[in-house]
């Protein structure tokens, strides 16, 4: 690691002017920290996120599940309330990572790999910032890419609750992120379903699915669909062909066991 | 004698209280006054031409204290290779030099070229960003074939990238061919067996500190045999002499062989101790493990087994292609040799056994032993081939193997691959396993699987290995350099406690606690009173150290020798006492007595006269209780074993999960069945996790592609089932004093091909036509072969 000041704001206000120069910002350190580690970032300040109240927490009102950006995975896998993004959650990295690491930092992330950005996709969500709300579908753009400016922090996710959801992750066998995940969720207006994990342009929504799963909320449903595999990952663990096999397999079980 | 504390007895393992507290001190954990830190400038490129390194601004880094480049080594000797393979043509094997920091050429990726000495580690890696290295890319050599096709050359001053081209039994080749061709039937078999990166839990760290007064040096360092380093380090790398330096090892975190070995770090440590007269010390971080510690496995072969009509085999015929990497470590040529070629006749009464292995230079890590070194190569080969030949010919898997068993009253039986098998009982273990596995039950489980959607397959598995490296004389004639015995010293305090100097080295086996129960068996006293030394050369004899299942077979029949030799002696001091002649005492429990009389001393006032000796007949008998012994095997010792894993395949994903895993092993007579048991388990999650998940992948310009857990897979407790072990059916080595044979590699030895053989038996199953998928089977590779069916 390179020499590097620290700051440690406790409101969003002060974090904001603690930023400018070359200052990132530290969410649970678990992107983070690695990548420093290995000196392949070289920031002059990090400005941690951890201390600040208001980014913690758990609240629902309605129909809508509402989490500060600096909560950690393991609070979000023992809340419940949205069981099937608890769930998630809960089968995020290992304890150390879960008891470190953010719904913020995961989202603003943005890995494509990654478990949070399907559910956020999934489920419609809005992420809140310091300065804007943004919907989910116009939030992710790509690998590691976001609407997110230079220094805007997430401050929150709001989900609206489905009437059913569910996310099936089938593991890349190293590293236990998403080799395919998918998270689908059925509202009373139609199912959204969300892929990572296989595409070369990160988490997208698979509208042939969603149009199907919204005509006959079943595994069925899904039969004469096909994906291709032109736009999908090919790496050690995943062929191209794989990963849009895997797809559908993928649907079909979050659909049965939603 | 107290029952819980000797041979067979399953006493907790008395280190893992520092183990599991954090009171472990490892090479990592010493810190000396003054200490300056070394990082390495490694190569980013597998093949290229070092034109230039200019150190003048790193020079002038802050805390930078001194910096080395392959220059200052010029003068120095490399690090050998410890066995000398010929080739079939007679011609001695290639021997490049490997030197301390590469100098010329860097042959692959993490190859070091240069090391700063800095105040801090920041202060050292930042210097180390600052060295402005001109190394002009050259096309890399990866894939064996091409390198022995192809005139790029990994060391160019030896014109071929060919080590040596080994023949065994080379007398038996004609035969062989001959007895291919005309047979039966005839089962080939194309494999690999995929490379693998140690892993251990603690990475490599070397300190050195130089007193310039004494000239004297210490090396606290990650090793397994502190003796061999220290050796290689005097005899034939640096010079220093033997006297003067001290290898220390520690605690170590696991090695599995990548320990074994001198490495460079080594040397630069102690070099420049030296030129700065102050402690120095380097900890590999884990990407330079995955880049430079030594691999395992890494073979290409093909296997034919020959048979005739009723299934009895007539020959196996192996071509394989060794990867050694782009230097020769230090047991690299005789791990694909004699390590794998002289197990090629498995447990069966095969006339015929030919293999011929091509060792291949690449611009990779270097290769050499790992947990199983050679043997896991040749039971998987032959294990894999037969489970194919059963398939083709329609005979049951485990009948087959039983026609071919070696019987028990066929013992010492001679090899087809030149070995001599002392005892055993093939059908004796492969009973066992079908009951402990509950083969009887398996067509339900198997309804009970497809139920699911899910195909479930079995796999069996016989092996035999060869641990207890050995008897020097035989490997001496084929070709090592060192010798295989191993020492022990036994001091008998006056208070009557007992401190064991060892030269098997532990971290993890558990010497600690086991070796203990020898003495104290023995001796009769309470294994509580004696402790073991080991892993400092200024206080163990000479031994080898640990690899190979050795440490109880050699180093456990040195503890014995050298403990009977104090029986001896104590018997004269207590035939003083008892003023009686020496054939007069009895020794039992602990107790001496005088023959037919109720007179006793006891072994505690034995000790204290030893060394309080008043009134000793000094011209008979010397003060002191203190014995060594060195002790040189007879032969190898055979653990063998019938294994049987039950799998669970997902068709659609291709996923496989490990539902039953059985392993019925004869390792002889046990001395601690709990540590037996707990070696086992360690071997099946590095063999299962080979069979199922690990791969060392490096493209075709030589980066290694999943240098990071993010990418290599290791065996985590949740890929793994919960194991049937079994150690009932034992047949005692006949040539140790302790009729032990070794059980740490059996595992990684005996499963993976188990594994394999169920995932195809399940993909049959499910009527795929897959007759093989290489290792690792993975959810991908599975799928895939799913497609290709
Ligand atoms: C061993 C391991 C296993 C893992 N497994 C999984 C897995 O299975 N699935 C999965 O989804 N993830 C996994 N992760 C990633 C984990 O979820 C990380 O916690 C997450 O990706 C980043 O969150 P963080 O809070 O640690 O962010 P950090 O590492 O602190 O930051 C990551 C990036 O986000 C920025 N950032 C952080 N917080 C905010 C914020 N509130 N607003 C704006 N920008 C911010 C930082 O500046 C940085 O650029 C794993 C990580 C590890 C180490």
């Amino acid at each position: 690691m390179y020499e590097l000041e620290i700051e440690r704001p406790t409101t969003v206000a002060d974090a904001v002017s603690a930023l400018g120069g070359e200052a990132q910002l530290l969410g649970g350190g678990q992107t983070l920290i690695p990548t420093l580690k290995q000196r392949l970032a070289d920031p002059e300040k990090l400005v941690s996120l951890s201390g600040i109240a208001d980014m913690q927490g758990i609240s629902a009102s309605g129909d809508t599940v509402e989490i500060g950006g600096g909560t950690i995975h393991a609070d979000v896998a023992a809340d419940g309330t949205y069981a099937a993004l608890s769930e998630l959650a809960s089968h995020i990295g290992d304890p150390a990572v879960r008891n470190r690491g953010t719904i913020g930092g995961s989202i603003a992330n943005n890995d494509p790999a990654a478990c949070y950005p399907a559910a956020a996709l999934g489920s419609g969500a809005t992420i809140v910032t310091n300065k804007r709300e943004i919907a989910a579908d116009d939030f992710f753009q790509g690998l590691f890419e976001t609407a997110l400016a230079e220094g805007e922090i997430v401050t929150a996710v709001k989900f609206p609750m489905p009437q059913q959801a569910k996310y099936i992750k089938f593991v890349q066998p190293a590293s236990r992120f998403a080799l395919v995940g998918v998270f689908v969720a059925k509202f009373a207006d139609g199912v959204r379903v969300a892929v990572t994990g296989a595409s070369n342009d990160g988490v997208y929504r698979w509208s042939e699915a969603e149009a199907a799963l919204s005509a006959d909320f079943s595994a069925s449903a899904l039969e004469g669909l096909t994906v291709s595999s032109d736009d999908m990952v090919t790496d050690l663990h995943g062929s191209a062909e794989y990963r849009a096999h895997l797809v559908k397999v993928m649907t079909a079980r979050a659909v049965n066991a939603a | 004698m107290p029952k819980d504390t000797g041979i067979g007895a399953a006493p907790k393992r008395r280190e893992d209280v520092r183990f599991l507290t954090g009171t472990g001190q490892y090479s990592d954990d010493i810190s000396l006054v003054n200490q300056a830190s070394a990082v390495f400038a490694r190569s980013n490129v597998a093949n290229g031409v070092i034109k230039s390194i200019d150190t003048t601004a790193a020079a002038a880094m802050p805390g930078v204290l001194a910096i080395f480049t392959g220059e200052d080594f010029v003068e120095v000797g490399g690090n050998p290779a410890g066995w000398l393979i010929n080739s079939r043509d007679g011609e001695p094997m290639k021997e490049p030099k490997r030197p301390v920091l590469a100098h010329g050429k860097v042959r692959h990726v993490g190859d070091a070229y240069a090391a700063v000495i800095a105040e801090t580690v920041e202060q050292a890696k930042d210097a180390v960003e600052a060295i402005e290295a001109d190394i002009e890319e050259l096309p890399a050599v990866i894939n064996m074939k091409d390198a022995l096709a192809g005139s790029n050359y990994v060391h160019d001053e030896i014109e071929t990238n060919q080590c040596f081209d080994w023949g065994w039994i080379e007398d038996n080749r004609a035969a062989t061919d001959e007895a291919i061709k005309n047979a039966h039937h005839v089962t080939t078999l194309d494999l690999v067996n995929n490379r693998l990166v140690p892993n251990a839990m603690e990475p490599r760290c070397s300190m050195a500190n130089y007193n310039a007064a004494m000239n004297e040096y210490t090396l606290y360092t990650t090793s397994q045999n502190p003796h061999l380093t220290r050796l290689l380090i005097s005899a034939f790398v640096l010079g220093i002499p033997e006297n003067k330096l001290t290898v220390i090892a520690p605690d170590v975190g696991g090695g599995f062989g990548s320990k074994i070995y001198h490495y460079g770090e080594e040397a630069l440590v102690l070099a420049a101790a030296k030129k700065l007269k102050r402690p120095v010390k380097w900890t590999s971080d884990r990407t330079e493990a995955f880049l430079t510690d030594a691999h395992g496995r890494d073979h290409v072969t093909t296997i034919e087994l020959a048979m005739d009509k009723e299934g009895n085999f007539l020959a196996f015929r192996t071509e394989t292609m060794a990867n050694v990497g782009a230097y020769l470590s230090n047991f690299s040529t005789a791990t694909p040799t004699f390590l794998h070629g002289t197990l090629m006749a498995g447990n069966y009464t095969v006339p015929l056994v030919y293999v011929n292995v091509k060792a291949v230079f690449t611009n990779t890590a270097p290769v050499d032993a790992y947990r199983g070194a050679g043997r896991p190569e040749a039971t998987y080969s032959i294990e894999r081939v037969i489970d194919k030949a059963a398939r083709e010919i329609g005979m049951d898997p485990i009948e087959l193997r039983r026609k071919n068993f070696v019987k028990p009253d066929q013992y010492p039986f001679g090899s087809a691959a030149g070995l001599e098998y002392d005892s055993g009982n093939y059908d004796a273990l492969m009973d066992k396993m079908e009951d402990v596995a509950d083969l009887a039950g398996f067509d339900a489980r198997r309804a009970a699987s497809e139920a699911k959607g899910l195909l479930r397959g079995r796999g069996v598995n016989a092996y035999i290995e060869a641990c207890g490296i050995a008897p020097s004389n035989l490997v001496g004639i084929l070709g090592s350099r060192v010798g295989l015995y191993d020492a022990s010293t036994v001091r008998v305090n006056a208070t009557g406690n007992i401190s064991v100097m060892v030269g098997a080295h532990s971290h993890g086996q558990g010497h600690e606690t086991a070796f203990p129960q020898i003495v104290a068996e023995l001796l009769g006293v309470d294994a509580a009173s004696v402790d073991i030394v080991h892993g400092d050369t200024s206080k163990i004899p000479f031994g080898m150290g640990t690899y190979g299942s050795r440490s109880l077979a050699v180093c456990g029949s040195a503890i014995v020798r050298a403990t009977e030799k104090i029986i001896v002696k104590a018997k004269k001091i207590a035939a003083h006492m008892l003023e009686i002649t020496d054939s007069e005492v009895e020794f039992n429990d602990g107790v001496f007595s005088a023959v037919g009389t109720n007179k006793t001393v006891s072994f505690g006032d034995v000790a204290l006269k030893a060394y309080i000796p008043h009134d000793f007949p000094i011209d008979a008998i010397e003060p002191g209780l203190e014995e060594t012994a060195f002790y040189d095997p007879a032969n190898f010792t055979y653990p063998s074993g019938a294994y049987c894993c039950e799998v669970e395949v997902d068709p659609e994903t291709g996923k496989v999960t490990v539902e039953r895993m059985t392993a019925v092993d004869d390792f002889g007579n046990i001395v601690n069945p709990m540590i037996v048991t707990g070696q086992v388990h360690g071997g099946l999650g590095q063999g299962i996790g080979q069979a199922l998940l690990e791969n060392t992948v490096y493209d075709e310009t030589g980066q290694l592609l999943n240098a990071s857990y993010m990418d290599y897979t290791m065996p985590r407790a949740d890929d793994l089932p919960f194991y049937a072990v079994d150690h009932s059916q034992g047949t005692a080595c006949t040539h140790n004093p302790l009729g032990v044979k070794g059980c740490g590699e059996a595992g990684a030895i005996g499963s993976p091909p188990t594994v394999v053989n169920a995932v195809i038996d399940a993909l049959q199953s499910g009527g795929n036509n897959v007759t093989h998928i290489d290792m690792p089977v993975s959810p991908l590779n599975v799928w895939t072969a799913i497609q290709n069916a």
